[in-house]
């Protein structure tokens, strides 16, 4: 067909009509595309910048090396090592199952590590390292380094963990770190986002626990640029952190692996506080337990049989443990007599064996009865019915407040956990406490530190450091922080009458050097290294009328538990105090029989700075204090020398 | 008006013709073509054989394909339009029940050599044959309601093929490009507006269809439709490919963070890299001057179209030029407009610059056929 020539004009016409349209539309298009790119690359390009880099750099913590603890002379306490563990890369790996088979053949792998691995690793990218065995020695991480071609993925990574190289020695002390858990995550308030990384290990209880903060530092960080899938790509810069603070305790690392060794196994707590600053050399009780089980996690059957113990392992009873004070407290009560202007030293009361206070009878532990007491005498053989007669004369409200001012009822401040106040009964106490009225015989009871009354040992040996230099005294556990010495805990003069003071300690220095005192068996014969002390026995029990007609009221024939717990408290030398000592040995009997033996070897081996010489026992006791220091060389770390992981394995 | 019209003597013939080609059009292309193998051995990690290298070598082909077809005159191809645009429509009747599934689409057919994809040959052969019909038609035709139906036809049958297998991206293009041939050649003012308010209506329905049992798209449309309407409401997910290429455009900012430098694509935060996402990279690393240069370039390329078309007297010329111009303004400025976030993602690759073997040849025939009517154009 043949189009006209005037059509394919008006035709050419039009198209260049509307092409130039259509061109026209297209260009509007572009410039449109142009404009966007313009918004996007020029204006809103810094906010674009930053989205990018977000994209692209990950913030990874480093965690910082713990604070490391010592002794006061530098004996080292805690400290991290470097730990072992075993990863996989999946990607790397290949063919995971083979290669897990062979390394189980160099390494026992734990069957449920392993299955937490292989879950982990089915969710996990395949470029991340799992874990596949924790805490490994030294031995498996050569074994799998050496074959390291059979087993492609696998390879030993190197962290930090805590070690304690005193083992148990310090476990109610510094107490321990051990992994982050949810728990602890919900209790503090915005956690430190190192807190987050896992495994990351932080104090549980103790020192550790109190002093977290210094101890554990700042956390460096390291940028790195991460692809989409997350994988590192290179480090592009790193920040050192800061480590955490060293502290240095007032503990004596000798003596304490001593008094540590010398309980025993016994259910008892010893303290040595230096009389003149406060310093705590020795603080321990027993049972103890080795606080590196803690550090990665304990296992179940280890924490059973801890929490199953009768004998309490897992508490630091020489804080937390609070017991009737006995006659250690008589003290007290005598100061509160002297220093109210009641008596004299010399008056004297007449001990029947018995006191009848409205109607009740309360005995003297010696049924005959003592006869005439003064305040040396009946603190030398503990008389109760003169401390009944003082008390009936003082009243509660003083004997309380007498001890309050020597630091029983109240909390001292030292960084561990759960440190126990004890209690020193008031009447406005009772009422609120049971709403029942004071009675003479609470005021009776409490007169010989029984009854309501409850101390701990620390309290006990602050008690005796203040006895002993008429100030103040408080405990101090933390020497430096960081290399800064904290203050002393010498404390100001309490304001007592010297003369008082003097009278209660040479009746004190009389229980132990007199004859007829109640730990006469326990007296040092060293000149200078004489020992001023006081015996306690404290009931747990009530004796029955019906137990008492059987005639069953022997300590040993009671069942463990109900049996007396025995306590001495001591200071020495008795011419120029340096050391105030508290044992309490629970459930134990007598306190002359129990604790004064422990808490006189325990003062002469501070006191000598080491074992003291077989002269300071009186001649009859030499051979058996020496078969038994030859006993305590053998069990105690310190004195065979261990001290790190490397030489234990 | 048939061959025998063409002053043929005015026409250069035998290899002399090489020298009559728009050369300055060639050149273009191979710039454009050039930018891309910098990219993709840019978004390789600096390897030229995983992606520039192939590339280069189908670029080589289809340069001298598009020699090839350009030597051939125009009126040969003219009498082929209507033999092309059927076989592309058997084709695509082929892939649908041939062709191999990948994507959640049937796309192509395994040649064994090449993977062949009709739809991409379809956008040129229905050019072709619309070019054909107006030649062919009056003018004063062109505007009657039954010559207006026809090229509906030719259109409507190989959009409503693609849209099955299914590939929006590819069926509006087809619609876009036929309607534009159609406004080119003249027709009436009219229908036009009567067929955007039919798509006004279409664009409702498909939003109304959404959930019944006879839901025009499949789910993930509407969700790239959704995502496009709001990126942010799902920046991991489905959002994630508009947001993370705003991030890589916006990043560039003036001068570009350098050559393979480009942390978002490097980092595999971008996704399909080498293919519809490719832009991002240049515009990453290059910032906005490589970008626009990129945008220059194309524009230039339908300039020159545009000037070739108008320059020549012959009809089927004009309107298949403008109508291949058309195209690959349409392909472009789909692909820039979807990843600067002004479209929805629908998976249409940047002319030459992405990876992908048949659409490169298919485009590269197209310009042949472009220099075919330049080269023949009457003098």
């Amino acid at each position: 067909m043949r189009r006209p020539r005037a059509d394919l004009e008006a035709a050419h016409k039009n198209l260049t009509r509307r092409a130039t349209l259509l061109g026209g539309m297209q260009l509007m298009f572009v410039t449109g595309l142009a404009a966007r790119m313009q918004y996007l690359q020029l204006e809103q390009a810094d906010e674009y910048r930053l989205l990018a880099e977000e994209n692209r750099i990950n913030i990874r913590l480093i965690p910082p090396e713990r604070g490391e603890i010592f002794d006061r002379n530098g004996v080292q306490l805690a400290r991290n090592v470097p730990s072992y563990r075993i990863v996989i890369v999946r990607e790397n790996a290949g063919d995971v199952k083979t290669v897990i088979q062979r390394l189980q053949k160099l390494v026992e792998l734990d069957p449920e590590e392993l299955d937490a691995a292989l879950e982990e690793m089915r969710r996990s990218a395949p470029f991340l390292p799992v874990t596949i065995a924790e805490n490994v020695s030294w031995d498996t991480v050569s074994k799998v380094s050496v074959n390291a071609p059979a087993l492609p993925g696998i390879t030993p990574e190197v962290g930090l963990t805590r070690y304690y190289p005193m083992g148990s020695d310090y476990a109610h002390v510094l107490g321990y770190v051990g992994p982050v858990s949810d728990y602890d995550l919900e209790k503090i308030e915005n956690p430190d986002q190192l807190l987050r990384i896992p495994r990351f290990q932080i104090g549980k209880v103790g020192v550790e626990a109190k002093y977290e903060e210094r101890l554990r530092g700042k956390a460096g960080a390291k940028r790195v640029e991460v692809n989409a899938t997350g994988r590192v790509m290179r480090e592009l810069s790193r920040k050192q952190g800061t480590a955490g603070q060293d502290l240095q305790l007032t503990i004596d690392a000798n003596l304490q692996s001593y008094v540590q060794a010398r309980l025993g196994e016994e259910s008892a707590s010893a303290i040595v506080i230096d009389v003149q600053n406060g310093d705590l050399m020795a603080i321990a009780s027993s049972p103890t337990f080795d606080p590196n089980l803690f550090v990665q996690g304990i296992s179940v059957a280890d924490y059973r049989a801890l929490t199953q113990n009768t004998f309490r392992p897992l508490a630091s009873k020489s804080v937390q443990g609070t017991y009737p004070p006995g006659s250690t407290f008589k003290m007290i009560t005598a100061m509160a007599a002297l220093e109210d202007g009641l008596i004299d030293a010399d008056d004297t009361v007449y001990c029947p064996g018995h006191l009848e206070v409205a109607g009740r009878r309360f005995h003297c532990w010696k049924r005959v009865g003592h006869g005439w007491m003064d305040l040396a005498n009946s603190l030398k053989q503990s008389c109760d019915v003169y401390y009944y007669d003082l008390a009936l004369k003082v009243g509660i409200e003083k004997i309380s407040a007498m001890a309050n001012r020597f630091g029983l009822g109240v909390r001292h401040d030292l960084p561990m956990s759960a440190v126990a106040q004890g209690l020193t009964p008031t009447k406005a106490w009772k009422q609120s406490t049971y709403q029942q009225d004071w009675r003479i015989g609470d005021t009776v009871n409490a007169s010989i530190g029984q009854g309501y009354m409850l101390a701990s040992p620390i309290q006990l040996a602050v008690m005796a450091a203040r006895i002993a230099t008429g100030r103040s005294v408080s405990p101090r556990l933390i020497k430096t922080i960081d290399g800064v010495e904290t203050p002393s805990g010498a404390g100001e003069a309490m304001g007592l009458n010297q003369g008082h003071l003097a009278q209660v300690r040479r009746a004190m220095y009389e229980v132990v050097n007199d004859r007829r005192g109640t730990a006469y068996g326990s007296r040092s014969i060293a000149e200078g290294m004489r020992i001023a002390g006081k015996t306690g026995t404290s009931q747990v029990r009530n004796i029955t009328a019906e137990e008492r007609a059987r005639g069953v009221t022997r300590n040993e024939d009671l069942p463990w538990e109900r049996r007396d717990h025995a306590l001495f408290v001591n200071f020495a030398p008795f011419d120029n105090p340096r050391y105030a000592v508290c044992v309490v040995v629970e459930h134990g009997g007598g306190g002359s029989t129990a604790a004064a033996p422990i808490a006189r070897d325990v003062t002469l081996q501070a006191l000598y700075g080491g074992e003291p010489p077989l002269d300071a026992y009186p001649r009859k006791d030499r051979g058996r204090i020496s078969a038994q220091q030859e006993r305590l060389r053998e069990v105690r770390p310190i004195a065979r020398g261990v001290g790190s992981p490397e030489e234990q394995a | 008006m048939s061959y025998l019209e063409y002053t043929v003597k005015h026409v250069p013939s035998g290899a002399r013709k090489i020298l009559f080609l728009n050369w300055p059009l060639a050149l273009l292309l191979a710039s454009v073509a050039g930018i891309g193998f910098l990219m993709l051995y840019s978004v390789a990690g600096g390897t030229f054989s995983t992606w520039a290298e192939p590339q280069a070598k189908r670029f080589a082909v289809g340069f001298l394909l598009m020699i090839l077809v350009a030597m051939v005159p125009i009126w040969f191809w003219r009498s082929m339009a209507g033999v092309a645009y059927g076989v592309s429509v058997l084709l695509l009747l082929a892939v649908e029940f041939f062709g191999s599934v990948g994507m959640g689409a049937q796309r192509w057919i395994d040649l064994g050599f090449m993977r062949l994809q009709p739809s991409e040959l379809m956008k040129i052969t229905l050019v072709m044959a619309l070019a054909a019909y107006y030649d062919a038609l009056p003018q004063k035709r062109t505007s009657r309601p039954l010559w207006v139906i026809l090229p509906l036809i030719l259109i409507f049958l190989p959009t409503a093929l693609v849209l099955r297998q299914p590939d929006l991206g590819t069926a509006i293009l087809l619609l876009t490009a036929g309607g534009g041939l159609m406004f080119v050649a003249g027709v009436h003012w009219a229908y036009f507006a009567a067929v955007v308010t039919a798509a006004v209506g279409l664009v409702t329905a498909v939003f109304q269809s959404r959930g019944t049992p006879w839901q025009l798209l499949k789910d993930y449309q509407y969700r790239r439709i959704d995502t496009f309407l709001d990126p942010s409401q799902d920046p991991l997910g489905a959002g994630y490919h508009i947001t993370q290429s705003k991030i890589a455009l916006g990043s560039g900012g003036w001068t570009g963070r350098g050559f393979m430098q480009g942390t978002q694509s490097r980092l595999n935060f971008l996704p399909e890299k080498h293919t519809d996402f490719i832009f991002t990279t240049l515009a990453e690393e290059f910032g906005f001057v490589g970008g626009f240069t990129l945008l220059a370039l194309y524009a230039l390329i339908i300039l020159f179209c545009v000037t070739s078309a108008l320059m020549n007297r012959d009809r089927f010329s004009n309107l298949l030029i403008l109508g291949i111009a058309l195209n690959f303004f349409l392909f472009f400025a789909v692909n820039m407009s979807m990843v600067m976030g002004l479209a929805p993602v629908v998976g249409v690759p940047l002319p030459l610059v992405s990876y992908g073997g048949s659409a490169m040849l298919v485009l590269m025939l197209a310009f042949g056929l472009v220099q075919s009517a330049h080269v023949h154009r009457p003098r």
